[in-house]
């Protein structure tokens, strides 16, 4: 189960998923100073949980605002602008502004689906929790198209798997699918996290630095 | 291609191969006795507990449409959401019924006192609920992420016809197995060929019938969706009647991992197959010094019984699984000090 193999299927080892958070947090820390980071929740103690790979958790990252003022940008875009400039002056989250969305994220790894799952939480800058409705009218609105049209990805209130409560998810069934055509060739399980996340944070009008999508 | 209905039946049988036990299972009912929370009582007498069997394989907001109409006269003005509460446990819906009553109840109450609620929904403990509907979206989703274990794919299941997708609703709901082997059968989730049974009984075996152009031997899956609820019961027990009552879902881990299959040809037991994910109840003869520490597992329970850990797994699977395709098995885990641990 070497790292650095090609990813065929676009699926990935949960003992892959382990290596490929650690690379994930880490590059986000170095390209993204100044924002929350990304840290590993250990769950090995838990129940049922202990013996299985290195260590059995997944990644979070809390109280990340989204403001508000970014919503309407996704309207202007160009219809024939495909050219994704990553340019971290268009990443669109703060930790300071107080007008926005407070979101926390959890990226958790799915043994049905072998690919990485997005949960997340979202309360008003008062500490109000958001319904699903909210929460939708809350995403950029290219996202919530994007949610519409397709039945590959759409948002659903499942039970966390380790918090054992009501989060909402991104749903993992179509993953496998955008995932094998997006590592066509080049990529390493290192890289798997970035490039899923590239796809999973345009919900929430999120984009990566560049930088990250580069080799060590 | 038209086929009578004689032979469809003779194909269906063969390929949905209906087993003894699995009738058992979708004929499974729990009978309940429900009372209306005192809160929710606003007339003088309060209104009697309703008494209901409740299937199994079912979930527990599809009872609503019988217990609304005997409860409706008691209850104050608003808006309906019903949910259950088991001695102040919030009950999840989305569980089988029958796998509530397995993993609450360790020695069987009957009839179960379950308490509704048509207000006050707790959506901080419990995914909300809509009715049938949400309960049939949460079956399919189940239904499609055991097609993804089974096959790689949830295509089978998300490219249903409409009209199959409610008859396979329907079915479950309803408790019509016949329907719902014929209809299951076409999205090909065969999960285990079952060596067991055919080598007692031949005529199991699956037959060319030459009437499809799809083989319809079943696929030997390599991975077999399970989920174990795993208790960890804080005292040990010596039999089931002293087991403490369960307080908090954070008492539970709920495990949703596939059983992986590996080798060729050879049997996996129950006990294997519990073992491949729970390894760390099964710790090696050499015995660490912490010996009480240990924690043991002391009961399995699948659709109410505690099968013997040595039957094949396939035949579990075959026989015991949910309509969603899921093997849905409770575990009771207690520290290894006295007790003495299930076969091993």
């Amino acid at each position: 189960m070497a790292s650095d193999q090609p990813i065929c299927d676009g699926s990935l080892s949960s003992t892959d998923f382990q290596n490929a958070a650690n690379a994930f947090a880490e590059k986000w820390k170095k390209f993204n100073s100044g924002l929350p980071e990304w840290t590993w929740i250990d769950c090995s103690n838990r129940l049922g949980f202990a013996a299985h790979g290195i260590s059995d958790g997944y990644l979070s990252l809390q109280n990340t605002f989204i403001p508000r003022s970014v919503k309407e940008d996704h309207d202007e875009v160009n219809s024939n602008d495909n050219q994704e400039h990553f340019d971290s002056a268009t990443l669109v989250w703060n930790n300071i502004s107080d007008d926005g969305d407070r979101f926390d994220f959890h990226v958790v790894y799915s043994h049905s689906y072998r690919v990485p799952v997005l949960y997340f939480n979202a309360q008003t800058s008062d500490g109000q929790p958001l319904n699903q409705d909210e929460i939708e009218k809350s995403l950029p609105i290219k996202s919530s198209e994007m949610l519409m049209e397709s039945k590959w990805t759409f948002i659903t209130q499942q039970e966390h798997p380790y918090l054992n409560r009501p989060w909402y998810m991104l749903h993992p069934c179509g993953t496998s699918e955008w995932m094998k055509l997006l590592l066509v060739g080049h990529s390493s399980t290192n890289q798997y996290l970035i490039s899923w996340f590239s796809v999973v944070g345009q919900v929430f009008g999120l984009k990566l630095p560049f930088e990250m999508f580069e080799k060590p | 291609m038209v086929i009578a209905d004689e032979s469809r039946k003779a194909i269906t049988e063969m390929q949905g191969g209906e087993k003894e036990a699995q009738r058992y299972v979708w004929d499974g009912a729990i009978p309940l006795q429900v009372h209306l929370h005192d809160s929710e009582v606003t007339t003088l007498p309060p209104p009697p507990p309703a008494l209901i069997l409740a299937p199994r394989i079912g979930y527990l907001p599809l009872l609503s449409s019988q217990l609304k109409p005997f409860f409706s006269g008691a209850l104050p003005p608003g808006v309906d959401t019903v949910w259950f509460e088991y001695k102040g446990l919030p009950l999840k819906w989305y569980i089988p019924t029958g796998v509530l009553f397995d993993l609450l109840c360790a020695e069987p109450e009957r009839p179960w006192n379950l308490t509704v609620h048509f207000r006050g929904y707790p959506g901080n403990i419990l995914i909300p609920c809509d009715g049938e509907d949400s309960v049939k979206w949460s079956y399919i989703n189940s239904l499609k992420e055991a097609a993804y274990i089974i096959h790689g794919s949830s295509k089978n299941v998300m490219n249903m016809s409409q009209p199959d997708q409610v008859e396979l609703w329907r079915s479950v709901i309803n408790g019509k197995l016949e329907t719902y082997n014929r209809i299951s059968s076409k999205l090909k989730l065969g999960v285990m060929t079952d060596d067991f049974s055919e080598k007692i009984n031949p005529s199991l075996k699956p037959q060319h019938t030459g009437n499809e152009t799809e083989p319809t031997a079943p696929l030997k899956a390599s991975r077999i969706p399970v989920r174990l609820y795993v208790w960890s019961v804080d005292q040990d027990f010596e039999d089931l009647e002293a087991v403490p009552h369960f307080e908090s879902w954070d008492q539970i881990s709920y495990i949703n991992r596939p059983v992986e299959i590996n080798k060729e040809g050879k049997y996996l037991t129950l006990h294997e197959a519990v073992k491949s994910i729970l390894p760390e109840f099964y710790p090696n003869s050499v015995n660490t010094d912490n010996k009480n520490e240990e924690k043991v597992i002391k009961v399995v329970r699948i659709q109410g019984i505690e099968p013997k850990m040595e039957i094949p797994f396939s035949w579990v699977v075959n026989n015991l699984m949910n309509p969603d395709y899921f093997l849905h098995v409770c575990v009771y885990i207690t520290s290894a000090g006295k007790g003495k641990p299930i076969s091993t």
